[in-house]
């Protein structure tokens, strides 16, 4: 069986579009309120990535650190992310899921355990911020026994020769990280230039899926319509912070923000 | 898992940076792959590069102010009435602390790679002090990160940042103490690693930061080895050296070339921070048995929860506060090169008292706590032992919380 993540970009691709995934944090602000956010997203978008909050991350920008520490105050626990996850698949069993986080709360659960997990509660994919390749080849081989894929990062810091290794090893999604930066910074290169590396690293393997993320938001996301697919996180952490702050529903909110992404690369 | 002799423990590490097969490697994001790497490259050719050892050595002695004094606690040793008791001030080193000789290096390490601005964490504000001076000595700009609730207790070390032309950039993320400084640090490096370099402040970070502190901070073993000399005639017998530990720069440094004599001879105790006597919370991962982790791109014991979340310390000390410990220590722990214990906020403190009452020294908050456990064990040794404290900071820093504790007379202005 195809991984439904596979299938997802199938299908945008005969819409003649990018796919659409989203970030939200696990947990945040509550478990409930996480797993209604995640239906209500879950008609725009096409892979949905699911954040595993952790208190010292060190790639993640403002707005994703303050909705993964609302998160671990309200008390989350890995335990209650593989629920949400299991709730979630109840609800909308072909929706790909991604969880994406820190190796350390991998590490700590066990990876053969922390896998079996993701396996009977229907993650499809890993993304893994701080185990790169090569540290991360026998995890992800073990994802791949799981038919997990396990998602490379790339950055424009990585070297050809680099990048060339990473994607011949590599499950067929691999994720471009625009620019330097933390996620949810102000995108500080022009849209044309971020297509420009990510050509580069399709061109190498065409047929592997690349989606760009880090710094993408509605203002930005309709240049870029041409990857395979586009993340959008840090945005959506801030509109569910600004709802709680004006006392608004996030659920709400964020389902209306999703719709608005999903119009602009249509 | 052995401890190799005649290879420096720095470079003890296998292909992927972890010592002892497990501790350190470089668990970090893609993007600062390529930046650890260059880095990587140019250490490991200019370690061997004389002119370089040089330039460091001509720095060390006319800038740092090498070497710092090794002299023989006289009045203590008479009141404790056990082993000889003597200390190595690298307190007098230029700005007060150890700290210096890393961020010296990785200034020099900036210029060679063509960087304009370097950027450093701090705790205690002695790393964020010593790189803002190196910073401004080299010529370049520097942003030092700093927990909200450091900048609030270490003012002195914050006004000499400011002084020496440095941002500091306040950092309020969780426990708004070191570890969210090295965090905050890392993800401004990460935004900005084409033109930034960055100094780790301790013997913590992705593997080549480890090296580059220890390689550093080794500095102060190299003067005591040849100062023991020229006091004794030789290594004496019995050679107790005691630092305490909160990253472990300064008592890897402290210990570095003492690593290939039998630890019957020369023996390491780190002294870790065990936070307020009536707390849970500490900053002792290894006295602890914390498990193994990763924080800050290395894996390492470190305080945390069953689900990986990093815990908050606590610790009367900025400096050791501190939820993990470096790799070196992990690997010198596991060898059972080195020895570890924890003294409390409320022992440092006593430790402090005693140390002015009979000497001229004034050790900071951090080797307080190295004071404490090397007075108690002194008593029992013999007087032919010796007993070697590294006092690798000055209480300047700490006039405010020894006001608080321990009242006006404890203080004397600089």
């Amino acid at each position: 069986m195809l991984n439904p993540i596979s299938v997802a970009f199938k299908k945008a691709r005969t819409e003649n579009r990018p796919a659409l995934l989203t970030y939200t944090v696990a947990g945040d602000s509550s478990k409930k309120q996480s797993l209604d956010i995640l239906k209500s997203i879950s008609k725009s978008a096409d892979i949905l990535e699911v954040g595993v909050p952790h208190n010292t991350p060190v790639a993640d920008g403002s707005q994703i650190q303050t909705s993964a520490y609302r998160a671990i105050k309200k008390g989350i626990k890995i335990i209650d992310i593989f629920k949400i996850v299991r709730d979630f698949k109840k609800f909308d069993k072909s929706k790909p899921i991604i969880l994406m986080g820190y190796y350390n709360m991998i590490f700590q659960y066990g990876e053969n355990n922390f896998l079996n997990k993701c396996k009977t509660s229907g993650v499809n994919g890993l993304i893994v911020v701080d185990l790169p390749w090569p540290e991360n080849k026998d995890f992800a081989k073990k994802c791949k026994k799981k038919s997990i894929y396990f998602i490379q990062l790339l950055s424009p810091t990585t070297t050809s020769k680099r990048l060339r290794k990473i994607i011949q090893n590599s499950h067929p999604m691999n994720y471009f990280i625009s620019m330097l930066s933390t996620t949810g910074g102000k995108l500080k290169v022009s849209p044309r230039e971020i297509l420009k590396n990510y050509n580069r690293i399709k061109k190498i393997n065409p047929k592997k899926e690349v989606v760009i993320g880090f710094g993408i938001t509605d203002k930005t996301i309709g240049k870029l319509k041409s990857a395979d697919g586009l993340v959008v996180g840090s945005a959506i952490c801030k509109e569910i912070t600004r709802s709680l702050n004006s006392r608004q529903n996030p659920v709400i909110n964020v389902g209306k923000l999703v719709r608005k992404l999903k119009n602009k690369i249509k | 898992m052995k401890l190799k002799k005649k290879i420096p423990v720095i470079d003890q590490g296998n292909s992927l940076g972890f010592w002892g097969g497990k501790f350190g490697g470089n668990f970090v994001p893609e993007t600062l792959k390529k930046p650890i790497e260059d880095l990587e490259v140019l250490f490991n050719k200019l370690k061997k590069d004389k002119k370089f050892i040089s330039e460091r050595d001509k720095y060390f002695q006319n800038w740092v102010g090498a070497p710092t004094r090794f002299i023989k606690l006289e009045s203590l040793t008479n009141y404790i009435g056990g082993a000889q008791i003597w200390s190595k001030v690298v307190s007098d080193a230029n700005g007060g602390a150890h700290k210096i000789y890393n961020a010296t290096v990785h200034c020099l390490l900036a210029k060679r790679s063509g960087k304009k601005i370097i950027c450093g964490d701090t705790g205690a504000g002695y790393a964020g002090k010593m790189l803002s001076m190196a910073a401004k000595k080299f010529g370049l700009k520097c942003k030092i990160f700093m927990g909200a609730k450091d900048i609030a207790r270490q003012q002195p070390n914050v006004k000499a940042m400011k002084k020496n032309g440095a941002e500091v950039i306040p950092v309020y993320s969780g426990s708004q103490t070191l570890v969210d400084a090295v965090s905050e640090c890392m993800r401004f490096w990460v935004a900005n690693c084409d033109t930034t370099a960055m100094c780790v402040g301790s013997t913590v970070g992705p593997a080549v930061f480890v090296r580059i502190c220890g390689w550093s901070t080794s500095q102060i073993s190299r003067e005591l080895k040849g100062q023991l000399i020229d006091e004794f005639g030789s290594i004496p017998k019995k050679l107790k050296l005691y630092n305490c530990v909160g990253g472990g720069s300064s008592s890897f440094g402290f210990w570095n070339e003492f690593m290939d004599y039998d630890k019957k001879q020369v023996e390491f105790i780190g002294v870790e921070a065990g936070g307020p006597a009536k707390s849970k919370k500490h900053a002792a991962p290894l006295t602890y048995g914390s498990k193994i982790g990763i924080l800050h791109g290395a894996a390492q014991y470190v305080n945390q929860n069953s689900d990986g979340q990093i815990e908050e310390t606590e610790s009367i000390s900025a400096g050791l506060d501190y939820p993990g410990i470096s790799p070196l220590h992990c690997f010198l722990k596991d060898t059972k090169r080195a020895r570890y214990t924890a003294a409390s906020d409320e022992e440092a403190l006593s430790a402090y008292k005693l140390v002015t009452k009979f000497e001229d020294l004034r050790p900071s908050l951090e080797p307080s706590h190295a004071f404490f456990v090397a007075l108690k064990e002194a008593k029992k040794l013999s007087n032919d032992t010796v007993v070697v404290i590294n006092s690798c900071g000055d209480a300047y820093k700490d006039r405010g919380i020894l006001e608080e504790r321990l009242g006006k007379k404890y203080v004397k202005s600089n």
